[in-house]
């Protein structure tokens, strides 16, 4: 309805940053960004995953320059090279991860960045921390305590502008509605803040306008208005030209045609029962089958990670169980995991492969390096397998020497192929197709098809929601450390799984009813200000 | 004004029982390693009744050397570096000083003194800033000075030669007040106290411990991470240079091949309570451990232990008193 950019006036604003562009060598990680604070607004950026926000903080705060683009503070150009010089423009930003010195004691750090201990003292106290001691050591506090702080010393010293990353995120509900609700006073005293969230209920309430970044591009400013999550949502995703491109291609995946069928009453391969680690991960529970590709959806930092650690055996779960064939298991080392058969893909290759050595030592190393089994290695059948794997995966293997030659698509095969020769049960996918080439994926996909239908399981994260699609038989959909959604593929396309992964309804129109609710918040009424 | 009236509060009001605990608990490694030392001097004492203020102030002069040198590697393992080149760095400075000295007169070492501490200063910050530029790991540039720093000194001075001022060598030969306080302890104190308290309390100290101990904080919170570093390794130099002057003084010449003063530093900080990832430990806690370690091996021979199991031992105490450490705090934090 509202045109993208009522062109703003210039002579109002407080940050006005127009035209930024950056590339980090052939990437280009911004090419159009724009960004418009009026004094006292609470505005929120957000873009899905890769489209830019992150770097365009960067440059906001002084830790990145940009290659082109100008950004003024109150009409004067600013030119800032540290985050010191952007702290002296006025402003301040605040982290998911705190910027306190963990072996400084509180009133050190206070030194450090200048800031007086008595405002910082009130602060915390308005933000609902009453007994923190100023003399505790910031790494023997817990860490709520620690991200309520360092805000604390951002308000201290009355910023223009407050930019917040993600900054509730890790905040139990209490201390996260203390804190919103005092960065919307901010409003009164011409303050602004600059909100990057990934919960769009949150940022609905509490935001007045908000700016939508895609692929390096704002893409347009949004009043909050009711019904102005749709629009952020259509704005996140693109125009629905380029989206159908999707079905064209999931019609050469002859896979996905068995996805339809209803799940199979087969004895689950792994039940997990309210499992609950770290901070993120609160309480999940689902099953996986044999014979199924599990497409797992979940924005950054919703307790994805936390349990692919407890699944592969890295991570012990805090609470809740783990089931592999009905039998409750207690991994204390991946070996009992991969004894189980379970065996984990990370999205990060350099954290599975040796990149200094070959590609079928590496290939091999999981069945040489099984626990009680030293001895000398039967070459002769290691070679065999190895060859088998590499013959199924397709790899190539001009570079075989080192792995670290071979192209990112080949990597990310012979992590899977390492596994696949050794006969595997279920497989675990962190985004195992990131960075890599369409036709490399398409084949890994097909791959995992074939694995399934071969009888094993597979749980595939994947931060592409076209892959649930492509390979996927049904997906689950994560938020807040919690299952939000379990949604078949055939009706997960792409907007669909990004309103369940921003925790909306799935069912569009009604914003509110969803699990909001923890925070205890009707996201409806505060919305119009 | 107020805010930081505020801030100065804890430290003045010091009479709360709450401060005094807390700074006990804080500095609690520092006081089990004095705690160590008296036990070990009464040990020395039982072993060897005849121990007495002249053995000590053998003692002191023997350990302060490395004392400095501990001081030095303090500063950069607290920044997050590590400085390998600080024995080049002392043998260095150490012959500089005895040429400049030798046909001199009392007077113009005073000059000799400023510039080699100034020297040191640059040597650590060409050390800094090559950390800083190359982005080559400080392990492997400080590696590479070592030899840098060592073939100059024998540049300088082909052979051990050179003097030193009269003045010098008694500022700490000898005792202070009682038979019982050798200079060389003194001056170590007085050191701390003028160069370490009020950099520990400067914003530059606190930056040390804030780029030890996480950079990406640091450097969001505001603090230039490259400048710190070098700021560090300058330190690092400075108490280099303090160590070769020390070695000339105590000796009277200049000595162009390192002496074994890189391990020795890195042992006694680590005995000392200096996280190698940076971050945590203070200057204290090294010098003491210093002593502990020179007391340890005047006991072995004392009691006529072969000199090969001697350093055997001495390598067993340090990794055994660290890992205890290293338990009672882990204990302590469970609780």
């Amino acid at each position: 309805m509202t045109p993208p950019q009522p062109t703003p006036e210039t002579t109002e604003l407080l940050l006005d940053a127009t035209g930024v562009v950056k590339r980090y060598g052939a990437v280009v990680a911004l090419r159009d960004a724009s960004l418009a604070v009026r004094p006292g607004e609470v505005h929120a950026l957000l873009g899905a995953n890769g489209a830019g926000k992150s770097t365009l903080v960067k440059i906001l705060t002084g830790a990145v320059h940009p290659d082109r683009g100008r950004i003024l503070v109150r009409g004067q150009e600013r030119d800032v090279h540290s985050p010191a010089a952007a702290r002296r423009s006025g402003l301040i930003s605040v982290y998911q991860e705190p910027a306190l010195i963990p072996d400084l004691d509180v009133l050190a750090n206070l030194r450090l960045t200048q800031t007086p201990a008595a405002p910082v003292r009130t602060w915390v106290q308005r933000l609902g921390v009453h007994d923190l001691d100023l003399h505790e050591m910031v790494r023997d506090l817990p860490l709520a305590v620690v991200r309520v702080l360092d805000l604390a010393r951002a308000l201290a010293v009355e910023p223009d502008i407050l930019l917040l990353d993600e900054m509730t995120a890790a905040l139990p509900a209490d201390l996260a509605e203390k804190v919103l609700d005092e960065v919307g006073k901010l409003r009164e005293t011409g303050q602004s803040v600059i909100f990057i969230s990934h919960r769009l209920l949150e940022v609905s309430a509490l935001c007045d306008r908000a700016t939508v970044l895609r692929d390096g591009e704002t893409v347009g400013v949004v009043d909050m208005e009711p019904g102005a999550e749709e629009r952020i949502v259509d704005l996140m995703m693109g125009p629905s030209d380029e989206r159908e491109a999707t079905p064209a291609r999931r019609a050469t995946s002859a896979a996905t045609q068995v996805s339809e069928v209803p799940l199979k009453q087969t004895d689950a391969r792994l039940r997990l029962r309210d499992v609950g680690a770290g901070l993120r991960l609160k309480e999940v529970s689902f099953e996986l089958h044999p014979g199924e590709v599990l497409g797992l959806v979940a924005l950054e930092g919703q307790g994805q990670d936390e349990l692919f650690g407890v699944l592969s055996g890295m991570r012990r779960p805090s609470r809740g169980s783990l089931e592999v064939d009905g039998q409750e298991v207690h991994f204390r080392h991946p070996a009992d995991a991969i004894r189980k058969g379970l065996v984990y893909v990370p999205g990060d290759r350099v954290e599975a492969l040796l990149m200094q050595r070959s590609v079928r030592e590496n290939i091999a190393l999981p069945s040489t390096a099984r626990p009680r089994r030293w001895g000398p290695i039967d070459m002769g059948a290691e070679r065999e397998r190895v060859a088998s794997a590499i013959k199924r995966l397709q790899i190539d293997t001009r570079a075989q020497g080192e792995v670290r030659r071979l192209s990112g698509g080949n990597q990310q095969k012979v992590t899977i192929a390492r596994w696949i020769a050794g006969g595997v049960r279920t497989l675990l996918c962190f985004d195992p197709t990131r960075g890599i080439d369409i036709r490399t994926k398409r084949e890994i996909y097909e791959l995992l098809r074939d694995l399934a239908d071969a009888g094993s399981a597979v749980l595939l994260y994947t931060s592409e929601l076209e892959e649930v699609q492509l390979a996927c038989d049904r997906a689950v959909v994560i938020f807040g450390g919690r299952v939000v959604d379990d949604i078949p593929a055939s009706i997960a396309d792409e907007p669909t799984l990004i309103r369940a992964a921003y925790g909306l309804p799935r069912e569009t129109g009604t914003v509110g009813i969803l699990a909001g609710g923890d925070t205890g918040r009707g996201a409806g009424e505060e919305v119009t200000a | 004004m107020s805010a930081a009236a505020s801030i100065e509060e804890p430290l003045n009001g010091g009479g709360t029982g709450a401060t005094v605990t807390r700074l006990l608990r804080r500095n609690s490694w520092v006081l089990v390693l004095c705690g160590l030392l008296a036990l070990l001097f009464v040990v020395t004492k039982v072993i060897q009744p005849a121990y007495g203020p002249s053995q000590v102030e053998a003692l002191a002069l023997a350990a302060l050397p490395v004392a400095l040198a501990a001081a030095g590697q303090a500063v950069a393992l607290i920044s997050g570096g590590i400085d390998l080149s600080i024995g080049s760095m002392m043998a260095l400075t150490s012959v500089t000083a005895a040429v400049l000295m030798k046909g001199g007169s009392e007077e113009s070492a005073v000059l000799v003194v400023v510039g080699v501490l100034l020297m040191g200063l640059v040597l650590g910050a060409i050390n800094g800033s090559l950390v800083v530029l190359t982005r080559v790991p400080d392990i492997v540039v400080t590696l590479a000075m070592l030899y840098v720093w060592a073939g100059a000194a024998l540049l300088v001075l082909n052979t051990p030669g050179g003097a030193s001022a009269e003045w010098l060598r008694e500022l700490i030969n000898g005792t202070v007040v009682s038979e019982w306080a050798p200079k060389a302890v003194v001056l170590l104190l007085v050191l701390v106290l003028v160069i370490w308290i009020p950099l520990r309390n400067s914003r530059l100290g606190l930056s040390f411990y804030a780029v030890g101990s996480n950079r990406l904080a640091a450097f969001r919170s505001g603090v230039d991470v490259s400048k710190t570093k070098v700021a560090a390794y300058a330190f690092t130099g400075l108490f280099a240079a303090m160590g070769g002057l020390s070695l000339t003084m105590s000796t009277g010449i200049g000595t162009p091949v390192p002496g074994p003063y890189l391990l020795a530093s890195v042992a006694a900080v680590v005995l000392g309570g200096v996280s190698l990832a940076g971050g945590r430990g203070g200057l204290v806690g090294p010098i003491v451990a210093v002593f502990i370690l020179r007391l340890v091996r005047t006991d072995l021979t004392l009691m006529g232990i072969d000199p090969n199991y001697t350093t055997v031992i001495e390598g067993v105490i340090m990794v055994s008193v660290v890992m205890v450490g290293g338990l009672v705090a882990l204990r302590s934090r469970g609780s």
